[in-house]
């Protein structure tokens, strides 16, 4: 079916959301679900041999460092131990082959849902990450969720007339949020709101001398870290709707909607506003790896109980088995979100061709 | 942090512009001799401590105030700046080296090799910079080297990107097949003809790497996984003021953050400037 490029190609979207501008249920909408299920089966092959290479690579840097874990496991007694109690160790430890061998251990111990055991916090790594995992995606929903809100409102006002005192001032203040480190921010936020007019609690999840997180607590205490959390993700965010909605503006589809006298209410918000959007919508996924740096300052920051803040824990301790998984987990979310970037794209989208993808 | 390193806002033409340009230089020239000649003219002992004037406000014997050990905040900052800078600029250093020798391997190689090296920088662009550099500190350290080598290998990506398709696009120029025809082997082809030609960019993506590189660098010692801390970079400053925050106490977290962000700054929108420059036709309001 030949598709002629219309003036006004996201203009006004039909009711039953992006891609279903075909009729419901036609060969053609089929056609398309199964081209963006194939696209999706082709990512997922792909993903496979990237994570192999990163977990490869995570061993090989491990076995490349002076860092060694029967040392570690033994401590202090490790200077005294003969060394066949260190070699005795060195196998149960499971540590005694090459590292290309202990890769490949990992690697199937992994698929069946074995990730080893932290060394610094004594307890099986999946279970560690199960109890955290939670909290992460609580604090990066919200705090994405602020930064989209926020980045499109000040990323539409400063459209609006761009090169005027707002967007200067707005673009200004973009690039200097962009610049200050998250955790200096996250800092000063504790300074303002802790300690200054005490309204916020300063980190951790529950009140002292509580460990019941009950929801007003909760709430409390995920405001200031999903607020800077947030602020460290809109400038980019702001920057990339004001483009975008800018670009709308001078489309011929919107300087139509003006002609016809349209309310410049509806000019911006229906018409630019969702034209300048689309392609950014589906660059979203493709914020995971930010949000995840932004999450590892800020978790530390805050003391949030959350994988990233055990992350950075683990690094300070050196524990390998715990390092080894969240690299991988965050490695797959990253490639996760690259996946729903694409399949937005795809979905928002009938003209991309996503055989070629 | 993106849109600041790729070079910050394309200013517009005009005054506000050159005024932009001229401000900027001029703080990046205060900096370079603030790190210079600072240490010469007022020596800081790390260790020195005088409790006796521990915590002052920002008075003006002391303008950003004293810290928990009495040391003045000010002095203090262009120290942490020096070595921020000094750090930074070696590791942006290596992450540009690394990239431009791949991307010109694979730009000037084309072919299976291309196809490979660009497969091995989308394994390295799966991993969250921060989470590799963190992963790669946690096995080497304590110590320089692990930092600079943590910033290396995970910044060198964008450089070799940029090198590559300036390579390749060198490649189809008539030089470019005169130099072919004319005899040159593959090596001199790429040495001779090809590097010269995207070493501009290369030196733009070492400049606008720096700040990157301190960003990655104070992160680092913030989370107490970089620099060690008899060698205080910002980042260290910063997060041995954690205490004094919570005690109301705001001056040695505030200023080591505007020294971080001001420089930052001024590198970024020189570097506009530059860019310009060398990509006249690759003007574009926005770049991320």
């Amino acid at each position: 079916m030949l598709r002629l490029p219309t003036l006004r190609p996201w203009g006004r979207l039909p009711a039953g959301g992006w891609g279903s501008r075909l009729p419901k249920h036609s060969n053609a909408e089929r056609a398309r679900w199964g081209a963006v299920m194939r696209m999706v089966g082709r990512r997922l092959m792909a993903a496979v041999p990237i994570l192999a290479a990163v977990t490869f690579g995570v061993f090989a840097v491990a076995a490349a460092s002076p860092f060694d874990p029967v040392q570690q496991y033994a401590g202090a007694a490790g200077l005294s131990a003969s060394q066949e109690t260190l070699d005795q160790l060195r196998s149960n430890l499971d540590v005694d082959g090459p590292f290309t061998q202990r890769w490949w251990d990992w690697l199937t111990g992994a698929l069946s849902g074995d990730l080893g055991d932290s060394t610094s916090l004594r307890q099986p790594v999946s279970q560690v990450i199960g109890e955290r995992l939670g909290w992460s995606v609580l604090l990066c929903a919200v705090g994405f969720a602020f930064a989209v809100l926020v980045g499109t409102a000040l990323g539409v006002a400063a459209a609006r007339r761009k090169g005027g005192l707002l967007d200067r001032t707005v673009t200004s203040l973009a690039y200097t949020l962009e610049a200050a480190p998250p955790f200096w921010i996250g800092l000063l936020g504790i300074w303002l709101f802790a300690v200054r007019f005490d309204v916020l609690p300063a980190g951790g999840l529950t009140d002292s001398g509580s460990d019941i997180v009950t929801a007003g607590a909760l709430l409390r205490h995920l405001a200031l870290p999903a607020l800077v959390l947030g602020l460290s993700q809109v400038p980019w965010f702001l920057l990339y709707v004001r483009q975008g909605v800018a670009d709308a503006l001078e489309e011929d589809a919107v300087r139509g909607a003006r002609a016809r006298g349209l309310a410049e209410r509806t000019v911006l918000l229906q018409h630019a506003l969702r034209s300048g959007l689309l392609p950014l919508l589906t660059l979203v996924g493709s914020r995971v790896p930010e949000l995840i740096t932004g999450a590892l300052l800020v978790e530390t920051v805050f003391s949030w109980p959350g994988i990233a803040s055990v992350t950075v824990k683990a690094a300070t301790a050196t524990d390998f088995p715990l390092l080894a998984a969240l690299t991988t987990l965050a490695t797959v979310a990253v490639l996760g979100g690259n996946l729903l970037s694409d399949l937005l794209y795809g979905l928002a989208d009938p003209r991309v061709a996503l055989e070629e993808m | 942090m993106s849109a600041v390193l790729k070079g910050g806002p394309t200013l517009r033409a005009g005054r506000g512009r050159r005024l932009r340009v001229r401000a900027s230089a001029a703080v990046l020239v205060a900096v370079l001799a603030a790190v210079l000649l600072v240490p010469l003219l007022f020596p800081l002992d790390e260790q020195a401590v005088d409790m006796a004037n521990k915590l002052h406000a920002p008075s003006a014997a002391h303008p950003f105030g004293t810290d928990d050990v009495g040391r003045d905040v000010l002095l203090r900052c262009v120290y942490g700046l020096r070595v921020s800078l000094l750090v930074g600029v070696v590791a942006a250093l290596a992450a540009t080296v690394i990239g431009t020798a791949v991307g010109a391997a694979a730009g000037a190689a084309g072919g299976r090799t291309d196809r490979m090296v660009m497969r091995v920088v989308d394994v390295f662009s799966s991993v969250p910079h921060l989470l590799l550099g963190i992963f790669i500190v946690a096995m080497f350290r304590p110590g320089v080297w692990p930092v600079v080598a943590s910033v290396g290998l995970t910044h060198w990506l964008s450089t070799a990107r940029i090198v590559r398709a300036e390579m390749l696009s060198l490649r189809s120029r008539d030089f470019v097949d005169a130099a072919v025809s004319g005899g040159a082997s593959r090596w001199r082809v790429a040495v001779r003809h090809l590097l010269p030609g995207v070493l501009p960019q290369a030196g733009l993506a070492a400049v606008l790497m720096v700040p990157h590189a301190i960003w990655h660098e104070s992160a680092l010692s913030f989370l107490g996984l970089g620099l060690p801390t008899h060698r205080a970079s910002l980042g260290n400053m910063i997060q041995s003021a954690r205490g004094t925050l919570l005690a109301g106490d705001w001056w040695p977290t505030l200023f080591p953050g505007l020294f971080l962000i001001i420089p930052t700054l001024a590198i970024a929108s020189l570097a506009g400037v530059w860019r310009e420059r060398i990509n006249p036709r690759r003007r574009s309001e926005l770049m991320l």
